[in-house]
């Protein structure tokens, strides 16, 4: 059964191109916003894959997303580039991530409501936040300058962020597979009660864990904005945060196949913007149902994959030591 | 001095509120407002007139409709966040039915109420369905149709139910499908009264009923309600078609059942963040259909509050839904309470 999988992943591969290409869409440019559109959900995706490997889940990605968007744009301006705005996103994101799992570890709190409640916060906070500092409501663009400049290369201008991702997903790899850190944090999310035996403390290694996740997607949040977009929204990231999570299931939390989730999901994203931009396409197709592309392939895809992938056996349970 | 044991839920989910209270000052203070002239507005804007009370009951309605969407789902086991879709698709066919097929008074309404409810149940029926026999998890699933049914519905609003010269809107309700104002100083009408009728019938249902039973146990105990018999499929089926009735009726209160507009617009402005707002009314009133009543009239009266708030003192109504945010993080954990309770108790 398998060869039949990579012998349709190869026609496609070869296929595809050529068909949007007689149908107006350049693949390079199509490639291009793929490639912007899979960093943000890989970088989040990552980061979500070690902290459920831990135990724990966050279902607040989409929060952070848009809270580290707004608050990165603040930091470029203040610190006048755009990798300042990066790193205040990261950090924004990464003081998420420890208070959720603060909540998580210590609270005992049900994780999906803490994270739903995170979301909750955002959907007032991101446009209460967006007035405050700019007196503005919903919207706001920010100089071209602070823009992360892209690199050119044979495939179009990729994003330096995009590499990073990409080598964060290597490293993440690494590090749960190869180190003895990586072996604790796998450890603690299936069998909490043998690393407390072993005298490590249970409750750190998951405050690392959705500290680290929380930066990644912080990160992901501040690259919207400053390494794609070029504005600001007050509903910027649009369920990405969501459609991050689908990619960490369909990985198993396995960070290479999140990034190749994350890949497949972001050419579906830039496919559907390409879909509402080409003269001589996009009068031809409604654009709502464009729009809707990168969801239904989501729902499509959660629904095709799951129940066949093993999770860790605390993920989402508090510990407490008996 | 000991609480008695009824009054604890009561007072922890008032003291919940309180706390979100506090958290949303400090954010108004860190921002330059004053919170106590802020705080002022938003009391006086919520409860200050008689019509302010009654408009804060307008706003409370479709919040206690979406908040049973997320309690029915909580109790039975899910986390039906999807009450958003179901609400934009019950907003659309109560739309279609009200302003495009004449019918005669009285039938009309009725059937502009049912066609919203049934849209919200048909639209959540796809993570029902996905849930149930592919085990999708429903959290994703529901936000992916959440932002599948905005999509659609803009499309339905724009293309099939627009009035004609203006773009911003659909067809407004005909005369014969709207609900009777209840007083010519606010926008509250007698959809107010289905809406609770809705929430004790569903009440009554869960439990008075063999198969709501079934479904709060399996909520409860899964294994429990598996070695008793009761078929999973059917627990996860029952409690999103029930929750995407509510969520289609208070889409539909919206048309039908709020003027001036009686329609929806094509931004679906009127409809957004009431099914995310459902959440946090839910947790407030302990996922239950009356106490999600309740909490509605309190949420109710901060967004009807939030008005005045941002128009006095200009801090943003949305600051709302912020506090409405830590207020469930503030109820996602257990502990917080026999904390404190035990801090005092030393």
């Amino acid at each position: 059964m398998r060869w039949v999988w990579w012998l349709v992943a190869a026609v496609a591969l070869v296929g595809v191109p050529r068909l949007l290409e007689r149908a107006g869409l350049p693949p390079v440019s199509l490639l291009e916003t793929g490639l912007l559109a899979m960093t943000p959900l890989a970088l989040a995706a990552v980061g979500e894959c070690l902290n459920e490997k831990a135990g724990l889940v966050n279902i607040g990605l989409e929060a952070i997303f848009m809270v580290s968007a707004t608050v990165g744009v603040w930091f470029a301006e203040v610190g006048r580039s755009g990798y300042a705005g990066l790193f205040g996103g990261a950090a924004v994101g990464a003081l998420l991530g420890l208070g959720l799992g603060a909540v998580s570890v210590y609270g005992r709190a049900d994780q999906i409501i803490a994270g739903m409640g995170l979301n909750v916060f955002a959907l007032g906070f991101v446009p209460f936040l967006l007035i405050s500092l700019w007196a503005f409501p919903g919207i706001h663009v920010f100089p071209n300058e602070l823009m992360v400049p892209r690199i050119s290369t044979p495939v179009g201008q990729v994003s330096p962020v995009t590499l990073a991702a990409v080598a964060l997903a290597v490293l993440a790899h690494l590090l749960l597979h190869r180190t003895v850190l990586g072996f604790r944090v796998r450890a603690v999310g299936e069998k909490p009660e043998a690393v407390d035996v072993a005298g490590l403390r249970v409750d750190r290694l998951r405050l690392l864990t959705a500290t680290v996740g929380g930066a990644l997607a912080g990160l992901g949040g501040a690259f919207l904005p400053l390494g794609w977009f070029g504005a600001l929204v007050k509903e910027i990231s649009a369920g990405r945060g969501f459609i991050a999570l689908a990619c960490v299931v369909f990985a198993g939390l396995e960070p290479l196949l999140a990034l190749g989730a994350a890949l497949l999901f972001g050419l579906a994203d830039g496919f559907a913007s390409a879909v509402a931009v080409t003269p001589g396409v996009k009068e031809r197709v409604p654009f709502y149902f464009v729009s809707m592309i990168p969801y239904a392939l989501t729902l499509a895809v959660v629904a095709a994959v799951i129940g066949r992938r093993r999770f860790p056996s605390t993920v989402g349970r508090p510990y407490a030591r008996e | 001095m000991r609480t008695p044991r009824a009054l604890r839920p009561l007072i922890e989910s008032l003291a919940t509120v309180a706390l979100g209270l506090v958290a949303g000052g400090l954010l108004i203070w860190a921002f330059g407002h004053s919170p106590v002239a802020a705080y002022r507005a938003l009391a006086v804007g919520a409860f200050g007139t008689r019509e302010d009370l009654l408009e804060t009951l307008a706003f409370a309605t479709p919040l206690m409709l979406t908040a049973l969407t997320f309690a029915v789902g909580v109790r039975g086991g899910l986390f039906n966040i999807g009450a958003e879709g179901q609400m934009y698709l019950g907003a659309v066919g109560a739309t279609f039915v009200a302003g495009m097929v004449p019918m005669p008074a009285g039938v009309h309404l009725a059937a502009a109420t049912l066609a919203g409810m049934l849209a919200g149940a048909l639209w959540a029926l796809i993570p029902a369905v996905l849930k149930a026999w592919r085990g999708a998890h429903e959290v994703i699933s529901t936000i992916m149709c959440n932002w599948i049914a905005l999509h659609l519905s803009m499309y339905l609003a724009i293309n099939f139910l627009a009035e004609p010269g203006r773009a911003e809107r659909t067809v407004p309700a005909l005369p014969t499908a709207r609900y009777p104002v209840l007083s010519e100083e606010s926008t509250l009408t007698a959809v107010v009264f289905v809406a609770v009728a809705f929430a004790l019938l569903v009440y009554a249902y869960l439990w008075g009923t063999r198969a709501g039973y079934e479904l709060r146990l399996a909520g409860e105990n899964p294994d429990a309600a598996r070695y008793a018999g009761v078929r999973p499929e059917r627990v996860v089926v029952l409690s999103f078609v029930i929750g995407g009735l509510a969520a289609g009726l208070a889409g539909a209160s919206q048309v039908i059942g709020r003027p001036p507009a009686w329609s929806l617009y094509a931004t679906l402005g009127n409809v957004t963040t009431l099914g995310f707002d459902g959440i946090g009314v839910a947790l407030v009133g302990r996922n239950h259909p009356v106490g999600g009543i309740l909490a509605a009239v309190l949420f109710g009266a901060l967004a009807k509050g939030g008005r005045l708030m941002e128009y006095e003192v200009g801090v943003l109504s949305e600051l709302v839904r912020a506090l409405n945010g830590i207020i469930v993080l503030a109820m996602a954990v257990p502990e917080l309470w026999n904390l404190v309770g035990r801090r005092l108790g030393r």
